[in-house]
């Protein structure tokens, strides 16, 4: 039996226990529990190590503001999630946690020498202290930091859980289902629109889960509970979502909700995902948040064992777990005494209650002493003491100067603190709306929507529980568009939420020489804030980048408002000056497998494969990723390594016959009677006289005459042509085009048709290339005088429609075969079989492009990089000089555009025919430089020439084309490379072998 | 994420558009006598507002056309959407319309 379990009530089965493990430990729990309550039943309050200076820490909260009680749970690698706060992790049957951030135990950690380190890891010790010397960041500092701060470590396998997605609608969301958000979905069921009400927690209720006292017309508030889901229940146009966290406000009223499907079972359906994120498009949304109780500011703050006293109470009232045995209780505000007699309820005796406030409700306090309570006002917490759980607490008046006077130790085991309630506006200011200060309530509430949203309740500052109710009401009606009259609720016994603190609370010796905690998470005190004014931040956002305060993952849920407090003090400025620091999604930390969804590994990104795919990988070819394509990068055969496969492949290209697979060429048919007029719109050159039968070599330019992308247009008929594109710009391509016929000429006559996938392409190439498709070839004669470069035809091939151009990218005879893509295989083998006799060689996208530098022909995006017009990269012929208009025309007029210094295309050979240059080096006029040397050009192509035994290179050189036979320098790593400007052909600059 | 209601199809979520810049912006048409300046301004220079923008959407995952929009560059809220070739509608009398 549990040590520290109260013998009867709360919300756990008793009739169910569960054993599960904590750093190895065998614990036994009920089914009910959570993580941190049943740890706390057994006794067990020190559950982590702090983030830098390794200190002690248990939880301080029993909800999702925890920032101390940080653990790692799953039963092996594949299922281990790190940070998980143990209040929100439901036990369950062989649950396995293990604590974070410490060697080699959590009750022995070596790095908590960290701590006596302390007065030199002041705020912004970093910036401070590993500045120098300035390498040694990367390779010591910041890899000792890590290892030595941190939370918890990342799982070593890949994650073996499913997740998915899930778009939904709903007329009425409202997030937390407490007393506000129950009264708001009970009023907008009543309208018949659907509702969601959603919770983040294991069962809707809010606070009141731990609520013993107050009535709720005339029911204990559990009873009414119950009977308000019931209710719920019966309204089928509501749906109830609990473990489902609202993280994250996006525009225009879509919500992100994370739904925990599987954590808490322990066998779950294997048909079941992990989680479920639920893209929700709401029509009106109720925000009832509720809201977080603030800790105190006070010296040793942060020892396992303090604890907010909403916290402790929820612990005895809802899971019976007694957080201690003598519990002392530091407040400012009035809800901490309900706490207090709850607890001494539960049989803890309550040593002490110190209140801040020097004359605290009169009601409270003869309640309290009713009870048996000492009550201590004007009296704050100046010390506590106890290594791995607090023993004693150090009790001081507070004194008219503003400091405190001498302490009085008092024994306990349990200390619990509130300075007051923060709405939790976190969603409403994720949706831009504009948050609103209240003096009196020391904190933000929601002011002006930016969406179709309202808040109720709580995350409003309304706290007492008949007007959360009235409140949540009144919002859900409005949110169904129902004029109701206000509900009322008539509630009894209900405690008071009155008086807030914010800041540091008054000590009574130096407060540099004490370390009080605001950000507990990542250990940021009072100290490091007011050294962080001191040194020059004024603003709020640049003492929490300095400090780190709210950084941390619980994005300063319970440490913001004190931040700003002792900010606000420090600088004399009122609070709502000094700022108010974002709030981000997610809510609440949010797993990547969410996000990502079926989005994962084959699923990732689509994957596009050739029709000739299976020949290439049974040929063992490696494959280059293009975009989203496969293609086979060359076809190596037994012992060659890359170098040897391309010589092998080029050679047999000029000396017999290539065969490539050039499927993924973007493909488009125009077709229409004024397709031959929009083809001079959207192309330079001129289409009139291109005749059917024909192709033409086009080059499309963007509105501001820079190359966009290049390729083969075949006319096929009058009104009809086959335009192709570069494998990568067939999308940008064909979206251009439709934007220009859709909006600048919408009274062309024309059509456009993506026909990428339609065709396969299988390029032949090579002097002996008519020898060995002339048999396949039906319905055309392809000899020489008939069918000339760039001609088109439609015709049969191996029995299936083609279309087959001739045309080359190696520069010599060379057939493009198009033929529908489910017969691109066949087709292939076809061409494999008549080559045989020739040698045929199958070649890859490398030996490709080394074949076309060869010749000089350009690739776009390769010798381009959208700063290239046509006369750059010596397509300046292809400039339809006499059409009236094309798009970038007018913009190839304006001077810069013709300036004769532009990069132009040449080719450079090097001094030594073995050296191949680097792809993107840069060139130089004199070998002799100092840095920032005047570059004027770069290499964009680069190879081993086969064909002429040596290397070559192509690059864009101010003025290139003037300075033929120059000789320009290429600085590398410790020495400079020589080379002379030619020609960009290197190869057969005449042409001839295209006419073969 | 944001709802664009088409014009041809209605409201959908964001992930079916394509953003296609300022409109109403005219192309520098080779025909046209501009001076350099007017091509250089038309070619790259857009007002980039805070508060009410007319732009270019493609409703590419849809219907696949071309529309106009009049958006609150501030709140992100779609003050109009309109068809191609229908005029821009009147900025200053939107901003009134959405101040009710």
């Amino acid at each position: 039996m549990n040590a520290f379990r109260a013998p009867s009530g709360g919300r756990i089965d008793r009739t169910r226990p569960v054993r599960f493990s904590f750093d190895g430990v065998s614990y036994q729990g009920f089914s009910g529990d959570t993580l941190a309550s049943a740890l706390i039943a057994n006794g067990v309050h020190l559950m982590g190590r702090s983030f830098k200076y390794h200190r002690p820490r248990g939880p301080i909260a029993a909800g999702a503001d925890e920032p101390n009680a940080l653990v790692g749970v799953g039963r092996d690698e594949a299922h281990h999630t790190p940070n998980l706060r143990a209040p929100v992790v439901e036990i369950h049957e062989g649950l396995r946690a293990e604590s974070q951030n410490r060697w080699p135990s959590l009750r022995h950690d070596v790095g908590a020498v960290n701590d006596r380190l302390s007065r030199f890891l002041v705020a912004g010790f970093y910036y401070k202290t590993f500045m120098w010397p300035r390498s040694f960041w990367h390779k010591v500092y910041e890899p000792k930091i890590r290892a030595a701060a941190g939370l918890g470590r990342a799982p070593t396998a890949p994650d073996a859980d499913r997740y998915t997605q899930v778009y939904a609608h709903a007329d009425v969301l409202v997030v937390g289902a407490g007393p506000a958000g129950l009264a708001a979905a009970l009023a907008a069921g009543r309208s018949g629109r659907r509702v969601l009400l959603v919770d983040e927690q294991a069962e809707p209720g809010g606070s009141l889960l731990h609520e013993q006292a107050a009535t709720i017309d005339g029911k204990p508030a559990k009873e009414w509970l119950a009977s308000a889901l019931s209710r719920l229940g019966e309204l089928e146009n509501v749906t109830v979502m609990s473990r489902t966290t609202a993280f994250g406000y996006f525009p225009h009223n879509m919500i992100g909700l994370a739904e925990r499907v599987a954590d808490h079972l322990a066998d779950p359906d294997p048909r079941l995902p992990r989680e479920r994120l639920w893209h929700l498009r709401a029509g009106e949304v109720v925000l009832a948040t509720g809201a977080i109780e603030r800790p105190l500011v006070f010296p040793d703050n942060d020892r396992p064992g303090i604890m907010l006293a909403e916290a402790a109470r929820a612990y005895v009232n809802r899971w019976a777990a007694l957080p201690g045995r003598r519990a002392v209780v530091a407040t400012a505000c009035d809800s901490a005494y309900r706490a207090a007699l709850d607890l001494a309820a539960a049989g803890i005796e309550v040593a002490v209650i110190a209140d801040m406030r020097p004359e605290p409700p009169a009601s409270l306090v003869e309640e309290a002493r009713a009870a048996g309570i000492r009550v201590d006002p004007g009296t704050v917490v100046t010390g506590t003491r106890g290594r791995l759980r607090v023993r004693q607490a150090h009790l001081s008046r507070l004194l008219r100067d503003g400091t405190a006077g001498a302490p009085e130790p008092v024994a306990c085991d349990l200390l619990l603190m509130s300075a007051g309630w923060t709405p939790t506006v976190h969603l409403f200011s994720q949706s831009r709306g504009k948050l609103d200060w209240r003096e009196d309530l020391l904190a933000y509430v929601p002011g002006r929507s930016a969406e179709r949203e309202r808040s109720a309740g709580g995350c409003r500052g309304i706290f007492a529980l008949a007007d959360a109710l009235a409140d949540g009401a009144a919002a859900g009606a409005a949110a169904a568009g129902l004029e109701a009259p206000a509900e009322a609720f008539e509630v009894e016994r209900d405690g008071s939420a009155a008086g807030a603190f914010i800041g540091a609370v008054p000590v009574n010796r130096d407060p540099g020489s004490v370390r009080a905690f605001v950000d507990f998470q990542n250990d940021v005190t009072a100290k490091d804030v007011k050294l962080a004014t001191r040194e020059g931040m004024r603003s709020i956002e640049h003492v929490k980048r300095y400090t780190t305060t709210g950084m941390a993952t619980d994005q300063g849920k319970t440490s913001n408002m004190n931040a700003l407090g002792i900010v606000s003090e420090a600088l004399s400025t009122p609070v709502p000056q000094v700022g108010l620091t974002t709030f981000r999604m997610p809510y609440t930390p949010t797993s990547f497998g969410l996000f990502a969804g079926a989005a994962r590994g084959e699923l990732f990104d689509p994957v596009r494969r050739t029709p000739t795919h299976a020949f290439a990988e049974a040929a063992g070819a490696p494959f280059e990723n293009v975009g989203q394509w496969k293609r086979a990068w060359w076809f190596p055969k037994a012992g060659e390594d890359m170098h040897a496969a391309v010589e092998r492949e080029v050679k047999a290209i000029r000396s017999s016959v290539g065969v490539f697979d050039a499927s993924t060429l973007g493909k488009i048919e125009v077709v229409g009677p004024d397709a031959v007029r929009f083809m001079n719109l959207m192309y330079t050159n001129a289409w009139d006289k291109l005749a059917p039968g024909r192709c033409r070599y086009g080059v499309m330019l963007r509105e501001d005459g820079f190359v966009m992308d290049d390729g083969v247009v075949g006319r096929l008929a009058a009104d009809r042509f086959h335009v192709t594109t570069t494998t990568g710009g067939a999308p940008r391509v064909f979206a251009m085009m439709e934007d220009y016929l859709q909006t600048e000429w919408p009274d062309l006559d024309v059509w456009i048709t993506s026909t990428t996938e339609e065709w396969a392409v299988i390029a032949v190439q090579g002097p002996r290339a008519r020898e060995v498709i002339e048999p396949l070839v039906e319905g055309v004669d392809i000899s020489a005088s008939a069918f000339p470069h760039m001609s088109v035809a439609e015709c049969r091939f191996g029995g299936v429609p083609c279309r087959l151009f001739r045309v080359s990218f190696t520069g010599e005879l060379g057939f493009e075969i198009n033929v529908p893509a489910d017969h691109g295989l066949a087709a292939w083998e076809a061409v494999m079989a008549a080559g045989a006799a020739f040698g045929i060689t199958p070649y890859g996208t490398e030996a490709m492009h080394v074949a076309r530098a060869e010749k000089g022909y350009i690739i776009v995006g390769q010798e381009t990089d959208g700063t290239a017009t046509p006369d750059d990269v010596g397509l300046g012929w292809a400039i339809g000089k006499a059409k009236p208009d094309f798009v970038g025309k007018r913009a190839l007029d304006r001077p810069a555009m013709r300036a004769p210094d532009r990069k132009q295309l040449v080719g450079l050979l090097t001094e030594d025919p073995a050296e191949v240059l680097e792809e993107g080096a840069q060139i130089l006029e004199r070998p002799d430089y100092a840095v920032p040397a005047p570059m004027i050009g770069h290499v964009t192509s680069s190879y081993m020439s086969p064909t002429l035994g040596r290397s070559i290179a192509l690059a864009m050189v101010r003025g290139g084309r003037a300075r033929m036979g120059e000789s320009l320098h290429l600085p590398m790593p410790g020495r400079v490379i020589r080379a002379t400007v030619t020609a960009p052909v290197f190869h057969d600059p005449k042409g001839e072998r295209l006419d073969g | 994420m944001l709802i664009i209601t088409c014009p041809h199809c209605g409201p959908r979520p964001e992930i079916e558009f394509r953003y296609g810049g300022e409109a109403h912006v005219p192309r520098p048409a080779a025909t046209e006598t501009l001076d350099d300046a007017a091509v250089a301004d038309r070619l790259y220079l857009r007002t980039n507002p805070k508060g009410l923008h007319r732009e270019r959407w493609r409703h590419a995952h849809g219907c696949g056309r071309f529309f106009n929009a009049v958006r609150d560059t501030v709140s992100d809220v779609f003050l109009a959407t309109y068809r191609v070739g229908e005029p821009a509608p009147d900025l200053e009398a939107l901003k009134r319309g959405a101040g009710r």
